[in-house]
């Protein structure tokens, strides 16, 4: 009689995701942030409601995350933190709990915030079958993409979270990704760049680089017609 | 259970079993076990209801010398008409015709092929699905021996013009004066609604389905007029003229001639009727929810098939917010496929990717009530409004043909990763 007692007890592990498990696809969290988002955007912010925004992913690829955060500059705290998504079921779940996991208990400092990893959305979510992992890795690439914004707007460049491409000026941490977006939403001079990222404004020696980048993509995206 | 069959809008991935069906099938389950091949009177009785089954398929379908072999699916028999025609007349030619809306039974035995020698050409279709007939008559040439056109394809139902195709091929070999190209098509999705008999659909070969007619699941066959030879894909006892080895699922047979002999009586009424309710539901859709498009051809399409992109949203998040009212349809997003690749047959009509993630496929059937669209069109929108409150995107109808171009969507080299993939 014991030992069924102990079996019993054992075997009241969190959810198993599996299509076989249960009669949902994911798990009762997921399901569950799923219909009941918490801290998503209804109304269109006004100006300056919000003070960092960050959006990360693709409509082509089937995944868009877009957030918007109110950093307490005197605590470093995350006070707010809205969202919208256009993906699947759990990728809208990933960005909830994501929203959930960073403002609960009076908001995350900003850098334990930063130090949220995909597995620790997943496992707040109750598992993700494999191939949807990729849903919470946006999350946390959303939300760096934010706080990058904040520190960027607020003059941290020190701050800036850079991976995954060249740093083209170490003051200000603007990378060849940031100038390749700055010519596809329309620099063409280097005025138009400087603009829009900053490169080089306290180390012009990285202007060169800048340049020649400013061409390439222009002419990559652009080029052909003159 | 009841409820989850009332609100069914996916009888493209498959339907019930009509329980006419189904009493037909139950005697080869229980006291006719006998094997066809046993010379007691068991076996007997069993090949004569093989041969019964087989006799009833092909006085529907036949013409004259047709014969007609029992699969395992639809996918077999697809798998049989591409390699085993194929092989037999790899001395003759190498091409083989396909169209780029066919099915993945099509497809990935055609991709088998390429390496073995032979040389694949896929025909493109247009806008609105239908096939690109100059294309195909241009890529006829004296080394093609196969082509294989679906009837309708199953993300849209777009129906092919195949009597064109047919007049095409047949002038073609009669100027030549050769036997080949032969001409396959899968009806595995049209044979509930439309006439596939020697007269109104002249091919040579032609697949068909059980479970999509309301038969069992795991029975398919292959309908062959005229005198090719094919090469067997399973070898052994020699059943089924050696085409077939393995000793045949007579339930699964029985079952097959039964549905399509019940869909033949029902075809012309269940057309009107089922199309009836389709066309309600896609007008109330296009009316009730903004930007939405229809793909397919908005005429020429199987009376059973609706698939809309709904654009902002995504089609997985759809299926699962119809599904917690107890509505099931299909998706072409990736996120809904095993692959996390978009539907290649929208893709095949020049949607962009945007569009195709948010696309949902309604497919109706012999089940489906006037009651149950109603109850679609009440839940649909709320669930569209819902989630596009959720989306950040707002796409513009206009921005249809830049969109698939759209750098932004590409940033940092950031392709899709199907895309990717696939170089």
């Amino acid at each position: 009689m014991i030992n069924i007692k102990k079996n019993k007890t054992k075997s009241a592990k969190p959810e198993v995701i599996s299509r076989t498990a249960g009669s949902w696809v994911y798990s009762r969290i997921v399901k569950d942030h799923f219909f009941r988002p918490r801290n998503l955007l209804l109304q269109d912010p006004a100006a300056g409601q919000y003070n960092a925004q960050g959006i990360i992913g693709s409509p082509a690829c089937g995944d868009v995350m877009r957030i918007w955060l109110k950093v307490d500059p005197a605590t470093d705290r995350i006070k707010e933190f809205r969202w919208r998504t256009f993906g699947c079921a759990s990728a809208i779940a990933a960005t909830s709990m994501l929203s959930v996991m960073v403002t609960e208990r009076g908001g995350l400092k900003v850098d334990k915030a930063l130090a949220i990893r995909p597995q620790d959305i997943t496992k707040r979510l109750g598992g993700l079958p494999d191939r949807k992992i990729h849903c919470s890795v946006l999350g946390d690439k959303a939300l760096r993409a934010a706080l990058n914004d904040w520190f960027k707007q607020t003059g941290q460049y020190q701050r800036v979270i850079v991976e995954g491409t060249a740093i083209i000026d170490p003051d200000t941490k603007v990378t060849e990704a940031d100038i390749e977006e700055a010519v596809i939403e329309g620099a063409r001079t280097l005025n138009d760049l400087q603009k829009k990222t900053k490169v080089g404004i306290g180390n012009p020696a990285c202007l060169p680089k800048a340049e020649e980048l400013l061409r390439f993509y222009n002419e990559k995206y652009f080029g052909g017609g003159n | 259970m009841r409820t989850l069959t009332k609100y069914y809008f996916d009888y493209a991935a498959t339907a019930p079993l009509d329980p006419r069906v189904w009493r037909a099938m139950l005697p080869f389950f229980r006291h006719q076990f006998g094997n066809s091949a046993s010379l007691y009177q068991l076996g007997h009785r069993a090949r004569r209801a093989l041969d019964g089954a087989r006799q009833k398929i092909l006085e529907q379908l036949g013409g004259p010398g047709a014969e007609f072999i029992f699969t395992g699916s639809a996918t077999e028999a697809d798998n049989l008409a591409i390699l085993g025609a194929a092989r037999t007349l790899k001395s003759a030619g190498n091409r083989i015709i396909i169209s780029a809306v066919e099915h993945k039974g099509i497809l990935a035995a055609a991709a088998v092929l390429t390496v073995e020698g032979f040389e694949i050409v896929t025909i493109g279709v247009n806008k609105n699905g239908l096939i690109n007939l100059p294309q195909l008559a241009v890529a006829l040439n004296e080394k093609t021996i196969l082509v294989s056109i679906t009837l309708a394809d199953s993300e849209t139902g777009t129906i092919q013009p195949l009597r064109k195709i047919a007049a095409l091929i047949k002038k073609f070999r009669r100027a030549r004066r050769q036997a080949y190209p032969y001409l396959h098509t899968d009806a595995t999705q049209a044979a509930a609604y439309l006439n596939i008999d020697a007269k109104h659909l002249p091919v040579d070969l032609l697949t068909l389905s059980a479970h999509k007619l309301g038969g069992p699941k795991g029975s398919g066959g292959l309908l062959v007029r005229g005198r090719l030879k094919l090469t067997p894909l399973i070898y052994g006892g020699g059943q089924q003229n050696n085409l077939r080895s393995g000793t045949e699922n007579l339930p699964a047979i029985v079952g097959l001639a039964a549905a399509l002999e019940l869909a033949g009586q029902d075809r012309e009424r269940e057309f009107r009727r089922v199309k009836k309710l389709r066309d309600y539901l896609e007008k109330m859709i296009l009316k009730n929810i903004p930007k939405v498009i229809l793909n397919g051809h908005p005429v020429k399409r199987l009376p059973n098939f609706l698939n809309v992109s709904i654009l902002d949203i995504e089609g997985e998040a759809m299926l699962l917010r119809l599904d917690d009212k107890n509505i099931s349809v299909g998706t072409g997003s990736a996120c809904n496929s095993q692959t996390l690749e978009p539907s290649y047959i929208i893709e095949a009509l020049g949607r962009p990717y945007e569009y195709i993630h948010g696309s949902l496929r309604f497919t109706l059937g012999r089940g489906t009530t006037r009651t149950a669209v109603n109850y679609v069109l009440k839940h649909l929108p709320p669930i569209v409004r819902d989630l596009r409150q959720m989306s950040p995107l707002r796409l513009k109808l206009t921005d249809r043909k830049k969109l698939i171009s759209l750098p932004q969507a590409f940033v940092g080299g950031k392709t899709p990763h199907f895309t990717r993939r696939k170089k």
